[in-house]
């Protein structure tokens, strides 16, 4: 047993952390640990930096121009990003259509699609869920129906991340509706300019802009949009779910929140003396560190694993359940750390003379908020147990 | 035994609820909540004329309630619509003004409004910790230092304000026009403000003021506690409404039986939430006070959080928008521990009180 990197991997760390110390703008990683929210344009320009060097779409073939990392190098990569308050990279290109073009798509649409992705040409978003089609994707309703060249869509997709972004969606479609529900599924992409597609937002909890919902009426798209067999979507949005997989403990994030929220208990005085120091706190303090402990190794052990056997296997439910509730953890603390000055509204003190919080905390009860919907969305918690319980226990 | 209220507080509890559901629907909760001043004067006026401020004074202080039991049945009533009208300060000011036998018919009639300003930055809790300074001047006194996260300040007419004074917590009243406040709607909707102080003129209420601050905050603690309460009820029944008629794989929600589990989970924490409330209202003007309302905002500070986010989960997405109810209740629930002192905060009052023991 031996829990430590390699040395080629510790030579890899240290050139990912000094390329990041030296092309990541301050700018950029500022907004980051602010935690406000980021601007399509910085999206944008942290990908096309990552891109110049060839970092950018991590999970891609090394033929499709992706770097050819093991899971272990992914993941130092995606931890020392944290480290530096990189942005996330918006995952809906690169990290889902992208692998499924590479497995399911057609030479023509590899060669025309992935490089607008790398380049920042388009800006894809997700169309799977539907107001009544969440946990149970399967019976989304939206339909495609075949005319001549054409499919003429119809329906409504919702919680569209980003959506207002992009110019771009990948949706499943009902092709068949005679079929059994996951049999008579296809896999379209959308030119969001298509004549019938309106956009709403949708605003959420905390009052951000994020998501949005998608109304298609008669909306024509061609054949040669459809991405591999008709009715055979259902076999991509599976495979799309391991690909989402990468990443999912999100222990590169949950190790950036709990150094803030030492460092907020080191700052913020709370009845004569600095909060870390009162016992209540620092309990709840050092309970999270212990999970997330553990989590880095359970992590790592996943990871050693899929790297064995080349795949991830059921038991990364694990980490989406645990990572998920650890970071909610955290962001409980990094609110409850301010006590009652967690409370205005962001943005709505608007006199700067009058100082709240440590700087960069004001959107701390915004973002606990926020934070809710990572233990609802890829597949809710309970779904990932219901996934644990049938492939694991076998009950 | 009876655990039953009395007629007269039924019928406030009641007439409130029913005015609060006809007249401040959550929509338009929403629109006065998020904007200064986070009020709506004629809704006011009319939340008084049904008594929901007299219930808090005793009859020899011009009202008709004044008992934790007053207290608890006008906030609970206000949870249940999430009202985020500046009722807390008035609670708490009229415990004060009830203290120093002052003339309050202003605050019970809801002509002048109140806030109490007892937290600072570095001491939102702690009586002993306030660093607001008062000085004598001419006939006077002048206050100085900064009050934060003043509830109903960036509103309040009058404000209350805890300074020093020959080394103890003093009681003054300021009023708010010679003062610097600034308002600002909270996460959870409602307003509060920061109030800056700086030789700002003040009238002398109470030199040795700590007995009494320390009953207002507990008549604060124990309204936010039924507050919450009336909160988690509406939120719990929303959540077991969407569970019977949300429909994924081709059931209602509500037949998994994990979630049914948890809804009866959240169902054990709000019964015992209503408990600690009943015996820290029954308790307010006895020697413990401060024991229970403790353990009651403890309490209250775990099972609130339990009860938003076990609402949100069960809910999925859809708990997520501004657009759903459930998620302004998830906020306030979830906020309210941090006012009058926290969940950590109160545990520790409790504790202390082992040791004494
Ligand atoms: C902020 C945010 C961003 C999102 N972004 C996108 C996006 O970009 N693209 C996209 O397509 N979708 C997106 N989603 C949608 C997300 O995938 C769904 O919210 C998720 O699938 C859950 O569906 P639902 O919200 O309809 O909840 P429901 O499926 O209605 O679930 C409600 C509750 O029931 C539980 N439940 C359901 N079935 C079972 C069961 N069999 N056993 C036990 N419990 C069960 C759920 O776990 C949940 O607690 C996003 C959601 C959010 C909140």
């Amino acid at each position: 047993m031996d829990l430590s990197f390699s040395p080629e991997e510790i030579a890899f760390r240290d050139e990912v952390r000094t390329y990041l110390a030296e092309n990541l703008p301050k700018r950029i990683s500022d907004a980051v640990r602010n935690g406000t929210e980021q601007t399509k344009e910085m999206a944008e320009e942290w990908h096309a930096i990552l891109n110049r060097k060839g970092w950018l779409a991590t999970t891609w073939g090394v033929e499709f121009g992706g770097p050819g990392w093991t899971p272990v190098q992914k993941h130092i990569f995606e931890e020392e990003c944290c480290r530096a308050y990189a942005p996330r990279i918006v995952p809906f290109g690169l990290n889902m259509l992208g692998p499924v073009l590479q497995a399911f798509g057609t030479k023509e649409q590899q060669d025309t699609i992935l490089p607008r992705i790398l380049d920042g040409t388009d800006w894809w978003c997700q169309g799977y869920s539907e107001p009544g089609a969440g946990s149970d994707l399967a019976s989304l309703k939206t339909r495609a129906v075949r005319d001549g060249d054409h499919y003429v869509i119809n329906g409504q997709k919702t919680w569209t991340t980003l959506g207002q972004h992009a110019n771009k969606i990948f949706c499943l479609c009902r092709t068949d509706p005679e079929a059994k529900q996951q049999e008579g599924i296809s896999f379209i992409l959308v030119d969001l300019d298509t004549p019938g597609i309106e956009m709403r937002p949708i605003k959420l909890i905390e009052g951000g802009h994020e998501v949005n919902e998608v109304f298609f009426t008669d909306v024509r798209v061609p054949v040669s949009n459809l991405v591999g067999e008709e009715n055979k979507g259902w076999t991509i949005a599976k495979f799309l779910l391991t690909h989402e997989r990468t990443g999912i403990a999100g222990v590169g994030f949950s190790m950036q929140s709990l150094e803030e929220v030492k460092a907020l208990a080191r700052k913020v005085r709370r009845g004569g003396r600095p909060l870390i120091e009162d016992p209540l706190f620092a309990a709840r303090i050092a309970r999270a560190e212990i999970d997330l402990e553990a989590m880095k190794i359970t992590n790592l052990r996943m990871l050693f694993k899929a790297q064995q056997q080349g795949a991830p296997g059921p038991e990364t439910s694990i980490l989406k359940i645990k990572g998920t509730v650890i970071h909610q953890e955290l962001k409980d603390l990094a609110r409850r750390a301010l006590g009652p000055v967690a409370a205005p509204f962001p943005g709505s003190m608007t006199d700067g003379n009058i100082m709240f919080g440590p700087e960069g905390t004001s959107n701390n009860a915004a973002r606990y908020f926020n934070n809710r919907k990572t233990s609802i969305f890829g597949g809710s918690n309970e779904i990932q147990r219901n996934i644990l319980t049938k492939t694991m226990l076998e009950l | 035994m009876d655990f039953n209220l009395t007629e007269d507080r039924r019928m406030l509890q009641d007439s409130l609820t029913r005015y609060l559901g006809d007249k401040y629907p959550v929509d338009h909760r929403n629109k006065v909540a998020y904007a200064l001043p986070c009020h709506d004067p004629a809704k006011w006026e009319e939340l008084a004329e049904l008594g929901a401020l007299f219930a808090l004074a005793p009859e020899d202080a011009g009202g008709f309630g004044g008992t934790g039991f007053d207290i608890m049945v006008v906030f609970e009533a206000l949870g249940r619509a999430l009202n985020p009208e500046p009722m807390l300060g008035a609670a708490m000011a009229s415990r004060l003004l009830t203290k120093v036998g002052a003339d309050q018919e202003g605050l019970l009639s809801g002509a002048v409004k109140y806030a109490v300003a007892v937290g600072e930055v570095e001491a939102p809790y702690e009586l002993d910790q306030i660093a607001c300074t008062a000085t004598a001047k001419g006939d006077g006194h002048v206050l100085s230092g900064r009050k934060s996260s003043v509830y109903g300040g960036q509103a309040a007419d009058v404000i209350l304000v805890a300074a020093m004074l020959d080394g103890k917590p003093a009681l003054f009243q300021v009023q708010a026009s010679d003062a610097q406040i600034a308002g600002y709607p909270m996460m959870d909707g409602g307003g509060a403000a920061e109030v800056l102080l700086d030789d700002t003129p003040a009238t002398l209420l109470l030199a040795d003021a700590a007995e009494a601050l320390t009953d207002a905050l507990n008549a604060g603690a124990l309204a936010l506690c039924a507050e919450a309460v009336g909160a988690m009820e509406v939120t719990h029944a929303t959540t077991l409404d969407y569970l019977r008629t949300r429909k994924q794989f081709g059931v209602p929600i509500g037949k998994f039986q994990v979630l049914q589990h948890r809804a009866v989970d959240m169902l054990t924490e709000i019964e015992q939430s209503r408990s600690i409330t009943i015996k820290a209202a029954a308790e307010l003007d006895g020697p413990d006070a401060s024991r229970f309302v403790s353990m009651a905002k403890n309490l209250i500070g775990r099972a609130a959080r339990l009860v938003a986010e076990e609402a949100i989960q069960m809910h999925g997405g859809i708990a997520m928008t501004w657009e759903y109810p459930i998620s302004h209740y998830a906020k306030r629930l979830v906020m309210l521990d941090a006012q009058l002192g926290d969940t950590d905060y109160h545990l520790s009052r409790v504790m202390a009180g082992l040791r004494a023991a």
